[in-house]
């Protein structure tokens, strides 16, 4: 997903690091812990769309139509990829999207100060303009299933992301005023809640906000609860802020903004009358490492201790949506992780389905979903064409 | 884009829209709901299908004009689409055979155990219902849901038609008069679902309820709808709507449904500020 000038999706992270190599400014401070994304995409994705959007779209290319005819499940990084690569190979694509609008987790999970609007609207626009025709409004897995589209095209692609939440499985975790990030950010970046009453959709402004998690998406949440004016917000995190799964550099804005962190820490419960009002924790310490290599936190007996919060917004995860996987017969899954079993090329146990991103990876990043829909991409092309 | 073909209006602040919508009319069974944005600033709403029409293409909803987008709803007209419809969501109502089965609807729950009740009645069941209504003026479908039951019973709170009192009466009644009853199936406001399951429960009789939570999505991103069964969280949108009435926590609902209390009385107020109503006069709606 690309407007102008760049040819592949898939490449762009290698054609945008190269073509903006003397950009010192994006490359600075922008190391990662872990190597999951090296550069901070949001700055650089936005960088060069300004740049773009300024010069125009250009459309590049296409290959004479092939006939084919390939339906692409999901509008997020992984099916816009899978789509523009396809449509530039001459097939014709249509995007089902479950969702009133297209973009996915760019439309619904990234908030505005990471990823403009904009530049996902004009992403799409990109992707439309090469013939993707994008239907919303759409439940695969209700409205139609895969097996319905399988009888009027020739391949379907599965990117239906990780979208499911996970909860704690603690007391009072169903109290009002206690979010799932998904919801909290969905209201905030889909619905514009920020904008209520001129937009329909409400949203509580919690004075006292605890975020619970660690990763890229508890930073999102804890900066858009800052940004709607809670007077305090914490990052509540079982670890130390050493296996932190977020990106170093969102972790240094969200304590630049002011976000307090509150590490070793586990809620226990959640305590209220008619909405959350206290939540219990315990204190942990770090044990020996888990099966991810990172050190366990083991609870410390009798620390337990309450805090007053309004507002708890829980972001310890997401998995994939299990409407797809549920309605379609002969597709493995992977029951324990709640994904999609696919090769590197997308191809799933059943003839003519491929799927990639986060559905067969469980909750990953822009860049890999677009990593996987060039990949799949490739593999659909040489399936349609007889190789 | 989802134009409305037909608009009736069944009472005060309750009307009836027949939308085209081929693909989910194509698929839309007894118990499922449709997300509903209105406009391009709207929200995103759950409606029950009241019924459907595969041959024409179309779906009947039938909503109470409460809030903001409700009454935006309410003020479309034939012709005039609405922003978004997705659909159908939720799982559809479990149709059992060869059982007495009482539906108990309360207000617009009426329209939606409508479908419900038709199904069960075609399926060879014998079907009594029970549908209630605050006043006569406010009670719909009741030829519907007549000509589905073997049997129908209309309650109204103040006495102005059928019997004076609450659905709960004459359900509990029948189960005391030791009629075999195998299911109870209700739809309505959380306060009267509630109550219907602690009238059968100690009769023992399964009982259903279709629950009605704050959704966004609807196909299980948000969690918004979560609610208590058995002390386990589900998600009424993919886990439900329809759950063992006698397994929910009602009060935890309730106490759900009133999260944005204040906001919702706060866009009602603008939006007839807005289009020039007092404010006072649907007060009680």
């Amino acid at each position: 997903m690309r407007p102008g000038g760049v040819t592949s999706p898939g490449t762009t992270l290698e054609n945008k690091t190269g073509a903006w190599r003397n950009f010192r400014p994006v490359h600075d401070n922008m190391k990662c812990k872990r190597c999951c994304e090296p550069v901070a995409i949001g700055r650089l994705e936005r960088f060069v769309a300004d740049w773009e959007l300024e010069k125009g779209l250009r459309i590049p290319e296409k290959a004479p139509p092939t006939g084919k005819r390939v339906a692409v499940v999901g509008s997020g990084p992984a099916g816009l990829t899978v789509a523009a690569e396809l449509a530039k190979r001459g097939h014709d694509v249509t995007i089902f999207e479950t969702l009133h609008k297209p973009g996915g987790v760019l439309v619904y999970g990234i908030p505005e100060f990471r990823l403009p609007k904009r530049i996902v609207e004009a992403e799409v626009e990109y992707v439309k303009q090469l013939g993707v025709k994008i239907v919303t409004d759409v439940v695969i897995g209700k409205t139609l299933t895969v097996d319905d589209l399988l009888e009027e095209y020739d391949a379907v692609f599965l990117g239906t992301g990780a979208g499911l939440p996970s909860f704690l499985g603690i007391p009072g975790e169903n109290l009002s005023g206690i979010y799932s990030a998904n919801e909290f950010l969905i209201r905030i970046n889909l619905m514009k809640a920020y904008a209520f009453p001129e937009y329909d959709t409400p949203i509580k402004v919690g004075k006292r906000v605890a975020v619970i998690g660690g990763g890229n998406v508890a930073m999102d949440a804890a900066r858009c609860a800052l940004r709607l004016g809670a007077e305090e917000v914490y990052i509540v995190y079982r670890r130390s802020e050493e296996e932190m799964p977020a990106r170093q550099e969102e972790i240094e804005r969200a304590k630049e903004e002011g976000i307090k962190f509150l590490t070793l820490t586990q809620p226990i419960r959640f305590i209220g009358e008619e909405r959350v009002e206290q939540m219990e924790c315990i204190r942990m310490r770090l044990g020996e490492p888990d099966e991810s290599g990172r050190r366990r936190p083991v609870p410390i007996e009798g620390s337990n201790f309450t805090m007053p919060v309004d507002q708890v917004i829980i972001a310890i995860g997401q998995k994939p949506n299990p409407l797809v996987m549920r309605t379609t017969k002969g597709l493995v899954v992977d029951k324990r992780r709640g994904i999609i079993i696919a090769d590197s090329y997308g191809r799933t146990s059943k003839d003519r389905v491929f799927a990639g991103g986060d559905v067969t990876t469980g909750a990953a990043t822009v860049i890999a979903a677009m990593g996987a829909g060039k990949r799949a991409a490739e593999a659909i092309d040489r399936i349609l064409r007889g190789d | 884009m989802a134009v409305i073909l037909e608009k009736v209006e069944l009472a005060e602040n309750i009307k009836e829209i027949v939308v085209d919508a081929p693909i989910i009319a194509k698929k839309a069974e007894p118990g499922q709901f449709v997300i509903v944005v209105v406009d391009e600033r709207g929200e995103r709403i759950p409606l029950t299908i009241a019924d459907y029409d595969r041959k024409a293409g179309t779906i009947t909803i039938v909503f109470l004009e409460i809030g903001k987008t409700t009454m935006k709803l309410g003020r479309l007209g034939v012709g005039d689409e609405m922003a978004h419809i997705a659909g159908p969501l939720g799982n559809p109502s479990e149709i059992p055979e060869n059982e007495t089965i009482v539906f108990v609807g309360g207000g617009v729950g009426i329209a939606a155990v409508y479908p419900i009740a038709r199904k069960a009645k075609q399926a060879g069941n014998e079907v009594i219902s029970i549908i209630g209504a605050r006043s006569k003026n406010l009670l719909i479908w009741e030829d519907r849901m007549r000509a589905v039951s073997d049997e129908l019973i209309v309650t109204t709170d103040d006495g102005s038609y059928g019997r004076k009192g609450v659905v709960t009466e004459p359900l509990k009644e029948i189960l005391e008069n030791g009629r075999k009853v195998d299911r109870v199936v209700t739809v309505g406001p959380a306060i009267m679902m509630k109550f219907v399951a602690l009238t059968t429960k100690p009769y023992g009789v399964k009982t259903i309820a279709s629950l009605n939570p704050i959704m966004v999505d609807g196909s299980g991103m948000c969690g918004a709808c979560r609610v208590e069964v058995g002390g386990e969280t589900k998600f009424a949108c993919v886990d439900g709507p329809e759950f063992d009435a006698h397994q929910v926590d009602f009060d935890l609902l309730i106490k759900r449904l009133g999260t944005y209390r204040e906001e919702e009385e706060l866009a009602k107020r603008l939006f007839l500020e807005e289009i020039g109503g007092c404010g006072e006069c649907r007060s009680h709606s």
